[in-house]
């Protein structure tokens, strides 16, 4: 499958018909299976694929990170003419650091939360026993320059906590970058960051690679990343190559159905289409459903509106939240501003987006209006009744009437109880027979597209995007006229993600829901609301028909985060001022 | 400065519990049957009704006890415990003279159990899918299981009785006029199967904790970072897995630091240990109301200090913990 390689010599890393082999009992033999391709000094690689695909594995493998079970069956990795997966273990801890250095998904947990950052980074010289204790120091510092920390001096002494996901994520690259590295890997390293902060590291990492001179694997599932970064591009599926040649190739001509779904199922075309008029022929061929959100007219207030009153479903005013912590030992007590006169309103049937990045106040915005928070000041009138004035026995009769889908399907159902019975326990607590709401736990199951059989499994035994079905089932249960979805999809693979809005934009007509959508990601809210508001620190900044933000935003910080969106083709460098500010 | 107030307030809130613990138990002793006359009388073989009434008299027991409560009290916040009439000394002075046996015996313990416990779990955890790391684990299973009186009179029936390696009971060799660092010898030998007993249960609570903790943050992401560094796989266990593993154990070495009055009783009866544990037995027994009460005010002390030690620790242990928690 291997592309030729133009430049003379051989590769820096060439991996030969590779096969790693799964532990028993795993829903195939191997993990990655035959694979072979090349990676040339100074060339962007991604290997992209979905969850499951395979395409850390092999990156893992290389760092001699597999995890337990998994094991190199067959093939080959050869790194500057050296086995990599033949070599003994401390001749290889030699190599990892020094040679191949790597940077992972989650900046949150990847790096010691125990440790200030200069230890972790000076650890690296460490390991492979060079400079002074003092040289060491200077040169971590020199490292968070190098990778635009704003106050590399105090981010020095800092622990993980006191930095954003965005800093941390720059300081993993430091330590990654500290040898000086041959070969970058970078599992997905922008996946769990805001849109704007994701597309300063992907400038950073294609910066620092064309500085060095440096090779990247860069792992992702993303194609709109692709089109930012590649070189090159390998596409896995389950475990083989499917399809592989240069980025603006493969991006241009799929010849593969998978990569081609896998290009349609990225909502940012949609954006850009509407963005360019010339392009909106060209999306003519895209699915329907992707297209709904370009072709739906552009009402504030959807058809419905004819037959019921007129009097929105919920609507909101004035509403403040301050988060205040007490101080600490040597802090003065902080104030955080979540929410700062909020005020808007959502027709029934209708489908809104809030859109902001972490920390604009919109998942506060969520809490409040599901009653998991209270506000400050403020009203939050559901049908005309103010739930932030109620209390007791009345909240909680109020409360059946807007649900909640979570972001995290792992973490958001207690893995100890039954399916069935985690969506039949709403209906329990509000007075509904065991047998009866537990029959209609399997309908709803029915609903979202489970089979029957799953009431009685574990929320362990289903998938990402299965569990968010069940969320978003234990949602409908008690039957709400507002669903609050905060995050609903952020955390599923991007095909999957368009599965599961389809089901909520075919429920919400079938069953004449309301619609409250929190995202941090506008090609998400590009495909299923109505109307978005654009949050920043709190406040809104800019509301309106999705349609007409999408093609003329008003406020400088909705243009930000529509030109951050990777993949877009015509998107200019990020602004070198914001660099700095995560 | 927010630092001094975090102080004053914990000491203002310890203070305030302190006063509650003993109305508590001067209520819950007084709730017993019998007092320390009717045992006196009963012991003198006296069962004469004016003889009785003399001795209540004598100890104010002959007052309501609102005014007993109130007379107690006063003294307390004079740091003036009462008198032990059994003893015949005053409550003070009988406390402080038997506090240091304990402390060392119940320290030693506590440095046994928490030392060998974190290093018998590191190596079970290192040695997770090893036979080694299974007979740790095992062994840690026996001494959680065994009752610790058991293991008090199995230690003295091999090492005393049959190896005669080791002194059976007692604090130091009676008539041996040891001083200096002849007596510190003395004293340590007596105290090595009496601090072993105590401190096994805990050692093997350690033990499973630490090899659990280790086991679950070698799971995580930053370990992954660390490997890929290129670190040597010792420095790995130390630096990251051990450090972040032990954050769970301090919380349970502060619940068993505040055991160390009240918690040999067991221990210092069966070695004949001259310790706080043994004193309070007594007193219970005697119903030494002024003694018992004494008794409690230090244990109660003792676990207030050790919660106060645990949470400055922890903070020095995790940056992330910064904020005043109540």
């Amino acid at each position: 499958m291997s592309e030729p390689i133009q430049e003379s010599g051989a590769p820096l890393l060439r991996i030969e018909r590779l096969a790693l082999a799964l532990p028993e009992g795993a829903d195939r033999l191997y993990a990655v299976d035959n694979v072979s391709y090349d990676l040339t000094a100074g060339e962007i690689l991604c290997v992209v694929g979905e969850s499951g695909s395979g395409k850390s594995m092999t990156a893992n493998a290389l760092m001699g990170l597999l995890p337990t079970g998994v094991h190199v069956a067959k093939g080959r990795a050869l790194f500057d003419g050296q086995d990599v997966l033949a070599m003994d273990e401390i001749s290889h801890r030699a190599l990892r650091g020094r040679r191949i250095g790597m940077i992972f998904q989650e900046p949150m947990t990847a790096l010691n939360p125990l440790m200030r950052v200069g230890e972790q980074i000076a650890e690296v010289f460490e390991a492979h026993g060079l400079l002074t204790p003092r040289a060491r120091k200077e040169k971590a510092l020199a490292l968070l320059e190098e990778v635009r920390l704003p106050d590399p001096a105090s981010a020095l002494r800092a622990y993980p906590f006191e930095l954003s996901g965005g800093q941390r994520q720059r300081v993993m690259i430091a330590m990654a970058l500290a040898l000086e590295p041959e070969l970058l890997i970078a599992d997905e390293p922008t996946t769990a960051l805001d849109v704007t902060t994701q597309a300063q590291i992907l400038h950073l990492v294609k910066d620092l690679q064309a500085r060095r001179g440096m090779a990247v694997m860069f792992i992702t599932h993303d194609f709109g990343v692709v089109a930012e970064i590649a070189d090159r591009v390998c596409v896995m599926r389950e475990g083989k190559i499917v399809e592989m040649g240069e980025a603006r190739e493969v991006l241009d001509h799929p010849r593969h159905d998978y990569t081609r779904a896998l290009i349609d199922a990225i909502p940012a075309d949609v954006v850009a289409a509407v963005g360019r008029p010339a392009d909106v022929l060209a999306a003519v061929e895209r699915p329907a459903d992707v297209l709904a959100a370009v072709e739906r007219p552009g009402d504030a207030i959807p058809p419905q509106r004819d037959d019921k009153d007129s009097s929105p479903l919920l609507s909101i005013s004035g509403l403040d939240k301050v988060y205040r912590s007490s101080g600490g030992w040597f802090q003065p007590k902080r104030e955080v501003v979540a929410l700062d006169g909020i005020g808007f309103s959502l027709g029934k049937g209708e489908t809104l987006g809030i859109v902001g990045e972490s920390g604009s106040g919109k998942s506060t915005l969520g809490r409040c209006i599901v009653g998991l928070n209270r506000p400050d000041n403020g009203e939050i009138r559901l049908d005309g009744v103010d739930l932030s004035a109620l209390e007791g026995r009345e909240l909680r009769a109020h409360r059946r009437r807007i649900q909640m889908v979570f972001q995290d399907p792992y973490a958001s159902l207690n893995p100890r109880i039954r399916v069935g019975m985690a969506i039949a326990q709403g209906p329990i607590a509000n007075g509904v027979p065991k047998a009866e709401a537990l029959a209609q736990a399997q309908a709803l199951l029915a609903t979202v597209g489970l089979d029957g059989g799953a009431a009685e499994r574990y929320p362990h035994e289903f998938s990402g995007g299965q569990r968010q079905r069940i969320g978003i089932a234990r949602a409908l249960a008690l039957n709400p006229e507002l669903i609050v979805a905060d995050e609903a999809v952020s955390a599923l693979d991007v095909s999957i993600q368009a599965q599961v809005l389809t089901l909520l934009d075919d429920l919400k007509q079938k069953l004449d829901l309301s619609l409250l959508f929190i995202t941090h990601d506008l090609r998400v809210a590009a495909q299923i609301c109505d109307r978005l508001i654009v949050m920043q620190k709190g406040r809104i900044v800019e509301h309106g028909i999705a349609r007409e933000i999408f093609l003329s935003p008003q406020h400088p910080y909705t243009r930000e985060l529509l030109e951050a969106i990777p993949g877009r083709r015509d998107a200019p460098e990020p602004a070198t001022a914001a660099a700095g500010v995560l | 400065m927010a630092y001094v107030s975090l102080i004053l307030g914990r000491v203002g809130k310890a203070v305030i519990v302190l006063l509650a613990i003993l109305v508590f138990n001067f209520f819950l002793i007084h709730a017993a049957p019998g007092d320390p006359a009717a045992v006196m009388a009963g012991e003198a073989g006296a069962t004469d009704q004016q003889f009785l009434d003399d001795l209540r008299e004598r100890f104010g027991l002959d007052q309501p006890l609102p005014v007993q409560l109130w007379r107690y009290m006063s003294g307390v916040l004079q740091l003036d415990f009462g008198y032990s009439y059994r003893q015949q000394m005053p409550v003070l002075d009988l406390i402080l003279d038997r506090l240091p046996a304990t402390l060392l015996l119940t320290g030693a313990a506590f440095c046994i159990s928490l030392l060998f416990g974190i290093i018998a779990g590191t190596l079970a955890a290192m040695r997770a899918k090893r036979p080694s790391g299974s007979i740790i684990m095992g062994l840690a299973l026996l001494f959680y299981a065994t009752p610790l009186y058991w293991v008090a009179m199995m230690a003295v029936l091999v090492f005393s009785v049959t190896l005669d390696w080791l002194p059976a009971y007692g604090y130091s060799t009676v008539g041996a006029g040891y001083t200096g660092l002849a007596h510190a010898g003395d004293v340590a030998v007596h105290l090595i199967l009496p601090a072993l007993t105590l401190g096994l249960f805990f050692m093997a609570v350690y033990t499973r904790m630490t090899r659990t903790s280790m086991l679950s943050v070698s799971q995580q992401d930053f370990v992954k970072t660390a490997r890929a560094k290129g670190l040597a796989p010792g420095v790995i266990q130390r630096r990251h897995i051990l450090r972040n593993a032990l954050l769970p154990i301090i919380t349970l070495a502060g619940l068993q630091a505040g055991q160390m009055v009240g918690g040999a009783v067991l221990t210092e009866t069966v070695f004949a240990w001259p310790g706080i544990g043994r004193l309070m037995y007594e007193a219970l027994m005697q119903r030494d109301y002024n003694l018992l009460l004494g008794i409690f005010f230090f244990c109660a002390l003792l676990v207030i200090l050790f919660n106060m030690l645990t949470d400055v620790i922890y903070r020095l242990a995790d940056p992330r913990i910064k904020q005043g928690a109540t």
